[in-house]
């Protein structure tokens, strides 16, 4: 299985449930933010709030939405190339005592997650952390689970999981699976 | 990047990047938990043959600050009474464990020698924290880092990210000849896009500079504020032991000093509304840096200090955070 | 006295075909013909004959250093480096500045003897440049001590230096002045220049050096003395060398063969081992003196051959000791930047590494023409037998040489202290019976 896995209006339509899906949990939208953890979580987070301003509109999505960078927090630094640190911007309600939605493109091992969830604790205490991604290929290797899921795509550990994203820069928005035994 | 010997060789990108990560950590200290665990397991040695209390803590401070393990190691030794040899401090630090030196030395070129010289085996980082008269690079980046800030910004809090210091007229003053501070940021200061102006006595200024063509040369400070409208003035400071001493003094005496390169009142007044004014200190008041223009608006001589913190942060996380540093 | 020995087809100073006959010490004839019957022969083909080299610069430290080098260790490398006679220098511990001390060294020299040893004599008690030592004593002494010198410091006091410029002509002494003004050069630790500034390294300016030889000059024409220059190492100091030479004045001078090759730009990876006093100057500098050199304003080549142990080496710039070992390596870079290069011949090699420095040194044993009846202190050097330096393989005691990795296209490979090998290269294994150990 290669090739484009979700197109631009598969993207629309998940991200749109996604947003439902918050507000239902929630019961509302009084005390959520959204943090995208760079590159790809952060245009994903601010898509997320549009649709929720759409359904509410006393959601102001500009002011609920920031980033959070999660690579000083990481566990692998010392194997890989030196990262470049990408931006952390709270709301600015902050997040102490709301509902942070974490948002990010692929949900794998969970590591990425970990070390989020490792870097929310130091910027506050929110009322509960729930995380929210497009795309879950498996293979997790911690205790952690989605909340909502954009879309479950079973892979082998040696494909690629890539997700496209206009605002980034990818010229659309696709996700695409590569490599893997033929 | 493996080590941070000096500014000469430091490519544009680079120098960007170490301050874009800087912005960064900044970010991270303006919280109320400003420990970060990115460093955890690594050792921090900071060296120092020099005393040099402000440099030394705000190492101490960045690497603590990235959970790393911190050791300071203050070896006795000048130029004059040896001490305990650089090798042999090297042959300590490297069985200790040390994965990054902090290395502040009398001798120009010891930070370079720390790490070429086959001294420290595998993967150990070398941070110049200052040699001798040759440079200090950390300085200059949190120099650089505070000027982007101040002076690169569209409007106050737009992010500066990806930017150099292109356009602006940076003037350094005084002890060029001496200063590790001034030799790290006349070649940062260019590589970033900077325009130079050194303002010194003929007595201070290293060979050569007056014939460098990269470099405009004023020998007295009314001339260089007449001569261009400056975004930033560096003031440095004037060692005592350069001043008199059986006929090896630089200048004549300290009043005539300050008359002739002294930073005051009329002569801040005379810089366009947005210029900075920095100082690497500790400052001498009334010597080469009046009170007035010290703890004036536009002086960002405190936020130097912080920014320090931030630069040295940003510096050991490129040098010890990827693959390259462990392989 | 070893068996007589017969050099065949080899060239004297390159540009004579001879053979060379040694019989109890001395050229006994320059044809083979006349070999006496027990005589062993030696190859000389492609070889070019020159008298043996004297160094009229040499730092065998000892007494006092031991660790670094000794007499015996020193006369083994210039035995190697085709030298047969060294003026070692004063800067010991003690200082040579009494007769006790310069007869100790001869002594020791001759005990070695690998090459013959002249001592220097200090022109100042310690060194200290306030007091002129018994440099009569050490003339009359049995070292007969021709040459003094502070050598490592400046005799920087002018009227001290005029009264040793007079003082010495009782004996038909010289002074040889190590030029460096001591004010100018506070703490200085390479040439005043770019790299300098470049390197934040405190400067030494070239004018601290030629002001202390345009002063010397002056005052040896004003008291009508010889002067001898140490190490010139600027394109001024040339100038002025040559200014007082046209003007009659009686003044020599010696260039290093570091100052002929490498230049200031070598202290970029701040490695002691290029930190040197006079420090290493730029190309325009080394030009000259290879002009100077070739014009004769320059008249010898010595080799400031200044050994220290791997701790005063081993370190950062600041704290290194100033120096490095050059007695092997002497003859190849003046081949490579002399020879090589069509400004020198031969026999002009024989002139600067022999004939003059023996001159200047009153050594009259050496620089001897190569014929019948002159002593046998020969020097054979291959100019083809191209070879890289490896300081680790030198017999100095030290390894401080700069040239690592440097190839240099000749080298001596047979050295005769009256008519004794005191150095023979692996190709003559024949010969090695009856050579020194």
């Amino acid at each position: 299985m290669t090739g484009t896995i979700l197109g631009a209006s598969d993207i629309g339509r998940a991200l749109t449930r996604i947003a439902h899906e918050i507000l239902e949990r929630n019961e509302g939208h009084e005390d959520i933010v959204l943090l995208g953890i760079p590159t790809r979580g952060v245009p994903l987070a601010h898509r997320l709030a549009a649709n929720i301003a759409e359904v509410e509109p006393g959601f102001d999505a500009k002011e609920r939405t920031g980033s959070l960078d999660i690579t000083m927090y990481r566990d692998d630094l010392r194997h890989q190339p030196t990262r470049t640190l990408g931006a952390t911007t709270l709301p600015a309600t902050g997040i102490d005592g709301k509902v942070v939605v974490l948002v990010d493109d692929v949900f794998h091992t969970g590591r990425t997650i970990r070390a989020a969830l490792d870097a929310i604790k130091d910027e506050g205490r929110p009322a509960a952390v729930q995380l929210a991604v497009l795309v879950d290929r498996g293979h997790r290797e911690l205790p952690i689970r989605a909340d909502f899921v954009g879309k479950n795509i079973p892979t082998s550990r040696t494909e690629r999981v890539d997700v496209h994203l206009t605002e980034t820069g990818d010229g659309e928005d696709a996700v695409i699976l590569t490599g893997g035994r033929a | 990047m493996k080590h941070l010997l000096g500014t000469q060789n430091l490519s544009r990108e680079d120098a960007v990047l170490i301050l874009d990560t800087a912005g960064q950590m900044a970010a991270t200290q303006e919280r109320e938990i400003r420990k970060l665990p990115t460093l955890r397991g690594r050792t921090v040695v900071n060296l120092f043959f020099e005393d040099s209390t402000r440099t030394r803590i705000s190492f101490e401070a960045a690497a603590k600050r990235l959970s790393a393990d911190v050791i300071n190691f203050s070896a006795k030794g000048s130029s004059l009474s040896k001490g305990e040899s650089l090798k042999d401090t090297a042959l300590t630090l490297q069985a200790m464990g040390a994965d990054a030196v902090v290395v502040r030395h009398w001798a120009s070129g010891a930070a370079q020698r720390l790490a070429e010289s086959g001294w420290l085996h595998g993967s150990v980082s070398v941070l110049n924290a200052g040699d001798g008269t040759h440079q200090h690079p950390t300085q200059a980046l949190l120099d650089a880092f505070t000027m982007r800030r101040h002076l690169m910004a569209a409007n106050v809090g737009d992010s500066v990210d990806g930017k150099g210091l292109d356009g602006l007229t940076v003037a350094i003053v005084g002890d060029v000849l001496h200063s590790r501070v001034a030799g790290s940021n006349i070649a940062l200061l260019r590589t970033l896009g900077a325009k130079v102006v050194v303002v010194a006595p003929p007595t201070l200024l290293p060979y050569g500079l007056e014939r460098d063509g990269g470099v405009s040369v004023h020998f007295t400070l009314d001339d260089a504020l007449e001569a261009h409208d400056l975004d930033a003035i560096m003031m440095l400071r004037v060692q005592r032991e350069r001043m008199t001493g059986g006929g090896s003094g630089f200048f004549p005496s300290p009043e005539e000093y300050t008359r002739l390169f002294g930073l005051d009142r009329a002569r801040m007044d005379r810089m366009p509304g947005h210029a900075i004014i920095l100082h690497p200190g500790p400052m001498n008041r009334g010597l080469e840096i009046s009170a007035e223009a010290a703890d004036s608006p536009r002086s960002v001589i405190v936020e130097q200090v912080s920014n320090g913190v931030a630069v040295r942060m940003a510096a050991l996380y490129l040098l010890l955070s990827g693959e390259e540093a462990s392989a | 006295m070893s068996a007589p020995i017969v050099i065949t087809n080899v060239s004297l100073y390159g540009d004579t075909p001879s053979d060379i006959v040694i019989v109890d010490g001395q050229i006994s004839s320059l044809t083979a013909a006349d070999v006496p019957a027990d005589a062993r022969t030696m190859d000389g083909s492609g070889l070019v004959a020159l008298p043996g080299l004297v160094d009229l610069h040499t730092h065998l430290r000892e007494p006092g250093r031991e660790d670094a080098e000794t007499i015996e260790t020193g006369s083994r490398s210039a035995a190697r480096g085709g030298f047969t006679a060294v003026h070692a220098m004063a800067n010991t511990t003690p200082t040579a500045d009494t007769a006790g001390v310069v007869e100790l060294v001869a002594s020791r020299g001759r005990e070695v003897g690998l090459v013959d040893v002249y001592p220097v004599g200090a022109v100042t008690v310690g060194l200290n440049g306030t007091q002129l030592s018994e440099m009569g004593a050490m003339a009359n002494s049995r070292a007969q001590v021709r040459v003094f010198s502070d050598d490592g410091k400046c005799v920087h006091d002018p009227l001290l230096m005029r009264r040793a410029l007079e003082y010495v002509k009782t004996f038909d002494g010289v002074i040889a002045q190590h030029a460096q003004e001591p004010r100018l050069t506070e703490g200085s630790q390479m040439h005043e220049g770019l790299v300098s500034a470049e390197l934040g390294l405190a400067g030494w300016p070239a004018v601290a050096e030629e002001s202390i030889i345009a002063r010397d000059v002056l005052l040896a024409e004003h008291v009508g003395s010889r002067v001898h220059i140490c190490h010139l190492s600027t394109a001024g100091s040339v100038d002025i060398v040559r200014w007082a030479k046209a003007r009659g004045i009686q003044v020599t001078a010696e260039a290093m063969p570091h100052h002929l090759l490498l230049t200031d730009e070598s202290a970029r990876g701040y490695d002691p081992r290029f930190k040197v006093n006079p420090p290493l100057r730029t190309q325009e500098d080394v030009d000259a003196l290879r002009a100077g050199l070739e014009d004769g304003t320059i008249d010898i080549v010595a080799t400031d051959h200044a050994p220290h142990p791997d701790e005063d080496k081993d370190c950062e710039w600041g704290a290194a000791a100033f120096g490095m070992i050059g007695l092997e390596t002497a003859l190849g870079i003046v081949q490579k930047t002399m020879v090589d290069t069509g400004r020198l011949t031969w026999r002009d090699v024989a002139r600067i590494l022999s004939e003059t420095p023996a001159s200047i040194g009153r050594d009259e044993a050496h620089g001897r023409p190569l014929a019948v009846g002159e002593p046998a202190n020969i020097t054979l050097v291959d100019p083809a037998a191209a070879w890289t330096v490896d300081p680790a393989g030198t017999d100095s005691r030290s390894n401080n040489s700069p040239f690592g990795g440097i190839e240099l296209p000749g080298r001596a490979v047979a050295t005769f202290l009256r008519g004794t090998p005191t150095y023979l290269d692996d190709r003559f294994t024949a010969l090695t019976e009856g050579a020194p150990a």
